[in-house]
């Protein structure tokens, strides 16, 4: 892996946004460096998947200023992945995983041409690199959750995007399917040198890989090293609800519910 | 009531002039509606499909109140109500309210101009049910040029149009412009419905446009296949029917609409009626 000087991944100089005429979040003033991993996390509602919104240029901000891999955010940055949420379950069986894949890499050419066998070559590579040979010629609606969440990664870094954003990836998924998407995660930042922002509920499945947070707090995005986000009266206050943090003998970290049911 | 009779003269029938005009017409509408199914399926849009039909059905009847051709009339109300519909969101609920109370606002126009047209009931039963046996050559350039506008679009817009209508939001983010595209294509639609309904009728239509690409996709998912596909049944539908009804004389789209059905249920039956099932979890290592 080669470190050159590279931009930061994402750059905010106090950044407002707004949806409908109402602030969504303001005063966001942070800097994901490159090759992080950053759990994106706060209550429903925060402005999560709006913070990738502004990302990918689908939402102007209405303060501040924003880079994202070193330039200002515009739509249709061929540089960034993205997988939105909830996003395999409105694909219907009209599609096959090789073909989604392909339309991440060709979807926005006019004109008829055919797939090239370069192009092609690229598909397979994503599709491998994810583990969803076996099941490239499937459609979508036949897939397992996991195995959608698999197509739909090899979609979002088919065209070598450098910075990957997710959008609760692990939701609906069984903790076997969690870890293994955990995994691919943690393999695509060591060995494609990938930046990845997850948006998630739930820290738990996510903190052996995650390097950063950003947590939105009372209206504001904050930004540390996951380590410090991991503490118990952040946390409760983040959820507005108990929650504990249990470190292990090994070293792991794991948060949990500050409430017990009353022993009978 | 009339008797029904095999017709032993059903291959002169079928050189006649008003049948090859028949042929040719029912082809190009075929080739259009086969064409368009995939993306009304993939879009959600199979009740604005039908709705189009019933929108054209005031154009219809109002054409022949002020005396223009029916043809113009369809398109005009087609294009129109494509375009109302697409103003409306993209939330499949809020678009279907939207369409329906259209639909109905559009029936309600149609009914009062055949009144006030005094049309007779044949000159509506046309309109709800189609007369492929009275396409005109005029009519027959208009489609000519229409299907050539429906094929050399798509040509242009196919893979973001496929990208834009089974995976938009991904799609918009990728640079699409989604929104431009989903116009391009009610107007599309807009066209191939105004000559669908000339041949299977308002009431119809579904037959053509909707059943083919469905019955296509039983088969496979590549969408340049269901096009494919799509476009033989639907052209198997209109040839098949044509013949029979020279070989009875019955209205024809009795027979294409029965025909495409047929193809429909047979696929459904062989491919057990069911969706397919999703696989499961195996594990993948990586």
């Amino acid at each position: 892996m080669t470190d050159g000087p590279r931009p930061p991944a994402l750059v905010l100089d106090g950044v407002s946004v707004a949806r409908g005429g109402r602030t969504v979040w303001s005063h966001g003033t942070f800097t994901v460096r490159a090759g992080a991993v950053v759990g994106v996390i706060g209550p429903n509602g925060a402005g999560k998947t709006t913070m990738f919104q502004v990302a990918l240029g689908l939402l102007p901000v209405t303060a501040g200023r924003v880079e994202v891999l070193g330039a200002p955010p515009r739509r249709g940055n061929r540089r960034i992945g993205y997988v939105p949420q909830n996003y395999t379950a409105a694909l219907g069986d009209a599609i096959r995983a090789r073909d989604l894949v392909t339309l991440g890499l060709t979807g926005g050419r006019f004109g008829l041409r055919r797939t090239s066998p370069t192009e092609r070559a690229r598909v397979d590579q994503a599709l491998t690199w994810v583990g969803a040979d076996g099941f490239a010629e499937r459609r979508m609606s036949e897939l397992s959750g996991g195995q959608q969440q698999r197509v739909a990664i090899a979609q979002a870094i088919v065209d070598d995007a450098e910075l990957l954003l997710l959008d609760e990836p692990l939701a609906n998924l069984d903790l076997r399917n969690q870890q293994e998407i955990v995994r691919l995660l943690g393999d695509l930042r060591r060995e494609r040198d990938v930046t990845i922002m997850v948006v998630a509920h739930d820290l738990n499945p996510l903190l052996p890989v995650l390097t950063d947070a950003v947590y939105l707090l009372d209206g504001h995005p904050h930004h540390d090293e996951i380590g410090q986000v991991v503490q118990e009266e952040l946390l409760t206050h983040l959820y507005g609800t108990p929650v504990g943090v249990v470190r292990t003998a090994q070293g792991d970290l794991f948060t949990r519910a500050g409430w017990r049911e009353p022993s009978s | 009531m009339s008797t029904v009779d095999f017709q032993s003269n059903w291959l002169e029938v079928l050189q006649s002039p008003f049948m090859q005009n028949a042929l040719i017409g029912g082809s190009l509408v075929a080739l259009a509606a086969g064409l368009l199914g995939y993306f009304v399926i993939t879009r959600q849009n199979t009740f604005a499909a039908h709705a189009l039909a019933h929108i054209g059905f005031p154009g219809a009847t109002g054409a022949i109140l002020v005396g223009a051709p029916v043809t113009l009339g369809l398109a005009v109300f087609c294009v129109a109500g494509g375009l109302l519909i697409g103003l409306f969101g993209r939330r499949v609920a809020d678009r279907e309210m939207a369409t329906g109370t259209i639909l109905a606002l559009a029936t309600a126009l149609g009914v009062l101009f055949a009144s006030l047209a005094s049309a007779n009931a044949a000159t509506t039963t046309s309109v709800l049910f189609g007369n492929l046996l009275a396409i005109s050559r005029e009519q027959l350039l208009v489609f000519g040029a229409f299907t050539a506008c429906v094929v050399l679009t798509l040509a242009v817009l196919a893979r973001p149009l496929v990208f834009a209508s089974v995976d938009p939001a991904v799609a918009e983010a990728r640079g699409v412009p989604v929104r431009a595209l989903g116009l391009a294509f009610v107007l599309l639609l807009a066209l191939t419905i105004t000559m669908a309904v000339q041949v299977v009728g308002t009431l119809l239509l579904f037959a053509l446009v909707v059943t083919p690409a469905a019955t296509a996709l039983r088969l496979t998912a590549r969408p340049i296949r269901v096009a494919a596909l799509a476009v033989a049944l639907a052209l198997g539908s209109v040839w098949g029917g044509l013949v029979l009804s020279a070989m009875i004389d019955l209205p024809p789209s009795f027979f294409i609409v029965s025909l495409s059905v047929l193809a429909w249920v047979t696929v459904l039956a062989v491919t057990g009626g069911h969706r397919p099932r999703p696989l499961v979890d195996t594990h993948h290592p990586h």
